[in-house]
């Protein structure tokens, strides 16, 4: 039964594809929307990211577009810097961005995750607009990084088949993770970590594991943007693109898949999609909506609209719900 | 030796404009272990109905702070009424993003049109800048209204704390919530009072601020906010007279990093100590610390 199912899944992903693919090879879909369509599929990469590590493992983490920008400073350097090397330049550029990431995560969250509730959130806001000031004082050094004048002209790699199937690789490694036994243990640390430790699961180690998978998710998702838009400014890491994805994330759900891939494609179609649609004087309210919505379903809601719940497909095929 | 003496005079500017924010912040912590994240947006606010009160209604310098300290505290009682009061018992987290929610919201409704607008401002001063010179280091008549405005609130922030009946409420609800109601002290209203009192403050920053680096903008709030909130934890959050020793620092070390350093460095500088003494000593140089019970 369960290899049956599974097929369903992937002809229905297939499906989705095809579909895209077919509009944009129509010219249904112009460049514009085509841009978009891979942007909102790069920010679900993101969110997925930091709900690993907010909603599934509870650290509260503010400094989620430090990672995001790493990832995609690091690859647009590395391309930038051997264009000789064509596709394997993006290759090699991706794969050493995932370990920078991956590295600068890992040496940043062993101290900073002894750190608790408000105060880690804190202290991975502070470590975000310490790299917010390195990229704008980055070209001091390698001037090829633009600093605060920005980094122009990075080949363009991204495609949307690499960001779908980037976005449905990214869903089934979490999915995989969050029901693994790693996975319950970072899910035990988030529900009270005290208990967790006393139960002889070492904290330091799944904090560390959850905080580091998500961090690589975020550097994925910038490693995509770089490419998607050949051109990289420090501003668009700042501190408040890290609350856009947390924004994302408690909206979608802590801890819930499906909340966070709905909550992130809907925001940025939201964001983005009505700049087209509506006149530029309500277009100022958007911004003023969302912080409204984060606040009353805080209120309401303090798990998010969708805590809690998932589709059938992302659950486990039997065993209980977490 | 007199760049030096300079510099911790203009340090000293910028220290106590963020002491007043820091109090605020600490304040607020102190009662309900809230990081009020809207508190930099407040200050915001206060700049923009100084700049309302002096250039528009050319009300007097001191009446201007009056107006932007009363408008800011009722905007900061406002915002603990309607957001945070209704989260006073869930998750900590939940109160901060709520507490996000309210700073991103403030900032760009102010930025509407037909609030504030989005646009850079130029500041009024409220009389002529005139400097005067001892020996090789300068001091203009705006750092000494800086000074003796700030330390004022200070002193008679320190004299509700210490000496009033409420002030004395407040000190208990921050002891211990539950015994203080026990007492007889309505928690509801000394916590909007603090809410009052800490954004009348930062109100007063932001007219100061205003004066002292004559450009505002509704997104001005965030970096002082959290250097302030910084300097709030580098003393010791929920502390007083730490919260105003941390701001002092906060202030020194930028300016003294612009000068010897580089200016672009300063925030990586100043939030550097963030993570250092969160590491080190998360209680800060004056706090205590707390027990964890299971």
């Amino acid at each position: 039964m369960p290899k049956i199912r599974n097929l369903h899944l992937w002809l229905v992903i297939l499906a989705i594809y095809v579909v895209i693919a077919i509009l944009i090879s129509l010219r249904i879909l112009n460049p514009y929307w085509q841009q978009i369509i891979q942007f909102a599929f790069i920010i679900t990469i993101s969110a997925l990211g930091l709900n690993l590590i907010y909603g599934y493992t509870g650290q509260f983490s503010l400094g989620h577009a430090a990672f995001y920008g790493l990832g995609a400073y690091t690859s647009a350097l590395f391309t930038k810097c051997f264009p000789q090397l064509g596709i394997f330049s993006f290759v090699l550029g991706f794969l050493c961005a995932i370990m920078v990431v991956g590295l600068v995560a890992f040496l940043i969250g062993l101290p900073i995750l002894r750190l608790k509730s408000d105060y880690l959130g804190i202290a991975t806001l502070g470590f975000g607009i310490i790299v917010k000031v390195v990229f704008d004082n980055a070209d001091a050094v390698i001037p090829v990084m633009g600093g605060s004048r920005g980094m122009l002209g990075i080949p363009k790699f991204t495609v949307f088949p690499l960001t779908f199937f980037l976005m449905v690789g990214a869903i089934i490694v979490i999915r995989n993770f969050v029901y693994s036994n790693p996975g319950r243990a970072c899910i035990s640390i988030r529900e009270d970590d005290i208990a967790a430790e006393s139960v002889g699961i070492d904290t330091t180690k799944y904090k560390t594991l959850g905080f580091v998978i998500g961090c690589i998710f975020a550097g994925v998702a910038g490693v995509l943007y770089a490419h998607l838009y050949s051109f990289l400014h420090p501003a668009n890491f700042d501190f408040l693109k890290s609350i856009d994805v947390l924004l994302i994330v408690v909206l979608g759900g802590l801890g819930s898949i499906s909340g966070t891939i709905i909550a992130a494609i809907g925001w940025t179609f939201l964001l983005e999609g009505l700049r087209v649609i509506l006149p530029p004087q309500i277009l100022d309210w958007r911004l003023v909506i969302y912080p409204l919505l984060l606040i009353i379903v805080m209120i309401i809601k303090p798990k998010g609209l969708g805590g809690g719940m998932e589709f059938k497909f992302l659950r486990p095929q039997n065993g209980t719900h977490t | 030796m007199s760049y030096f003496l300079q510099q911790l005079i203009n340090g000293l500017q910028l220290g106590f404009v963020y002491a007043l924010i820091a109090l605020g912040y600490t304040m607020v912590y102190g009662i309900v272990r809230l990081i009020n994240f809207a508190h930099g947006d407040v200050f915001m606010v206060g700049a923009y109905l100084g700049f309302y009160a002096l250039s528009l209604y050319h009300l007097p310098f001191p009446l201007s702070l009056i107006f932007a300290m009363a408008g800011c505290a009722i905007i900061g009682i406002t915002i603990e009424r309607i957001a945070y009061r209704p989260l006073r018992n869930a998750p900590r987290i939940s109160a901060l993003i709520t507490a996000m929610g309210v700073s991103l919201f403030l900032e760009y409704f102010s930025s509407l049109k037909f609030i504030f607008g989005p646009n850079y401002l130029a500041y009024p001063r409220p009389f002529d800048v005139c400097i005067y010179g001892i020996g090789d280091i300068c001091i203009s008549n705006i750092q000494i209204l800086v000074f003796f405005v700030s330390i004022i609130l200070l002193i008679f922030l320190q004299f509700i704390v210490q000496k009033t009946k409420t002030g004395m409420a407040m000190r208990a609800v921050s002891y211990d919530k539950d015994t203080a109601r026990l007492m007889g002290i309505d928690v509801d209203r000394i916590i909007s009072f603090t809410f009052g009192i800490g954004s009348a403050l930062a109100g007063a920053g932001g007219v100061l601020y205003g004066i002292a680096y004559p450009q505002i903008h509704p997104f001005m709030g965030i970096m002082p906010g959290l250097k302030a909130f910084v300097a709030a934890v580098l003393g010791g959050i929920g502390n007083i007279p730490g919260a105003m020793i941390g701001a002092l620092i906060m202030g020194i070390v930028e300016t003294m990093s612009s000068a010897y350093i580089s200016s672009t460095m300063r925030d990586a500088i100043a939030f550097s100590i963030l993570i250092i003494v969160l590491l080190v000593k998360p209680t800060g140089i004056l706090g205590k610390g707390e027990i964890e019970k299971v």
